[in-house]
């Protein structure tokens, strides 16, 4: 016996990155286009969710990611969604073989959106591709404006950013300028939409910025 | 809970590399960035418990951890940021996200092969 070492480059997320590629065939082949939805817990995803699909036309999936319960899919399937859950039971992500699981063998009609609402968290799941076409980070004005500092990651990959709740923004101390900043810094060119879940102000401009930027990339 | 997946794939690949060899593992280097999003101490962790009855059982993990570094757009020079500043300290321009601090990767595989 003897030792003997070997110089590698053995990537730990490779082996997520190419199954997350192959979700994202699956999903073109079928003209699916994914979003992957992030965000902390409460901040109104699903709510969000429910207002996007209203200025929606055409066919709209929704995966839903949580850690236990199905709370969410009930709620969107009483809504006529077509809904699944997929529970995490503890892992405090979505990640890409949870995805393939879900979607190889879901027969989509053509030309459609699908949402992947993530386990609610800020950090863990921009770390991890699960086939997504695009990363739509929402905050919220009752999180705090200094969350693009504390949390960069999230920030820098999204590629739309919703910031809800902003009928709050007279009661909170939501300092806008020290928020955008942050974005700014993080990621130049990425689109902020200001909406309200609740009154439903705003949606109409992310449902259509969606529309042009599926049409541009399938 | 965490770091438990990434670990796993960690013993995963460095026992590929093991069987390839007919070997066992005795040391991984594995560069973490400190802004990969995973804790090398936790990894270490889970390391010395899941690698039992595997080819890494024994082996000594060693990390190597890369500071993130921001790039200005004024300057271009790469920088370290301060909590709650993008700012250039060279110049005052603003820094953008570099790749630097986000690694995760084995680098190295000391491995133990018959003669």
């Amino acid at each position: 016996m003897h030792t003997h070492k070997e110089e590698v480059v053995l990537h730990v997320h490779a082996s997520n990155d190419n199954l997350a590629e192959h979700v994202q065939e699956i999903l073109k082949e079928q003209n699916i286009y994914a979003v992957n939805v992030m965000g902390a817990p409460g901040v109104g995803k699903t709510t969000t969710l429910e207002n996007i699909i209203k200025h929606l036309k055409g066919a709209v999936y929704v995966l839903e990611g949580d850690i236990e319960s199905d709370i969410d899919t009930q709620r969107l399937c009483k809504q006529n969604i077509a809904a699944r859950q997929i529970n995490t039971f503890g892992a405090c992500h979505l990640d890409a073989p949870l995805i393939h699981k879900a979607v190889h063998d879901w027969q989509f009609e053509k030309d459609g959106f699908l949402f992947i609402e993530n386990v609610g968290n800020l950090v863990c799941p921009a770390e991890f591709s699960i086939g997504e076409n695009i990363k739509m980070l929402i905050v919220s004005v009752t999180d705090g404006s200094d969350k693009p500092y504390k949390y960069p990651l999230a920030f820098e990959k999204a590629g739309i950013i919703i910031l809800n709740k902003i009928d709050l923004l007279p009661h909170v101390d939501f300092d806008e300028k020290f928020f955008m900043d942050g974005v700014r810094h993080l990621n130049k060119d990425v689109p902020v939409f200001k909406v309200c879940g609740k009154t439903g102000e705003g949606f109409q401009a992310v449902a259509e910025f969606l529309k042009k930027i599926k049409s541009c990339k399938l | 809970m965490h770091e438990l997946p990434i670990t796993e794939e960690i013993i995963r690949l460095a026992e590929e590399t093991a069987k390839e060899k007919k070997g066992k593992v005795k040391t991984i280097e594995l560069v973490v960035g400190l802004d990969s999003g995973f804790i090398g101490e936790s990894i270490q962790m889970y390391f010395d418990v899941i690698s039992q009855n595997t080819l890494c059982e024994g082996a000594k993990l060693t990390l190597i951890p890369v500071q993130p570094e921001l790039q200005c757009e004024n300057c271009g020079k790469n920088f370290q940021r301060k909590p709650f500043s993008f700012a250039c300290p060279h110049c005052g321009g603003n820094g953008v996200p570099t790749k630097i601090g986000k690694e995760l990767y084995i680098k190295s595989l000391e491995l133990e092969v018959p003669d």
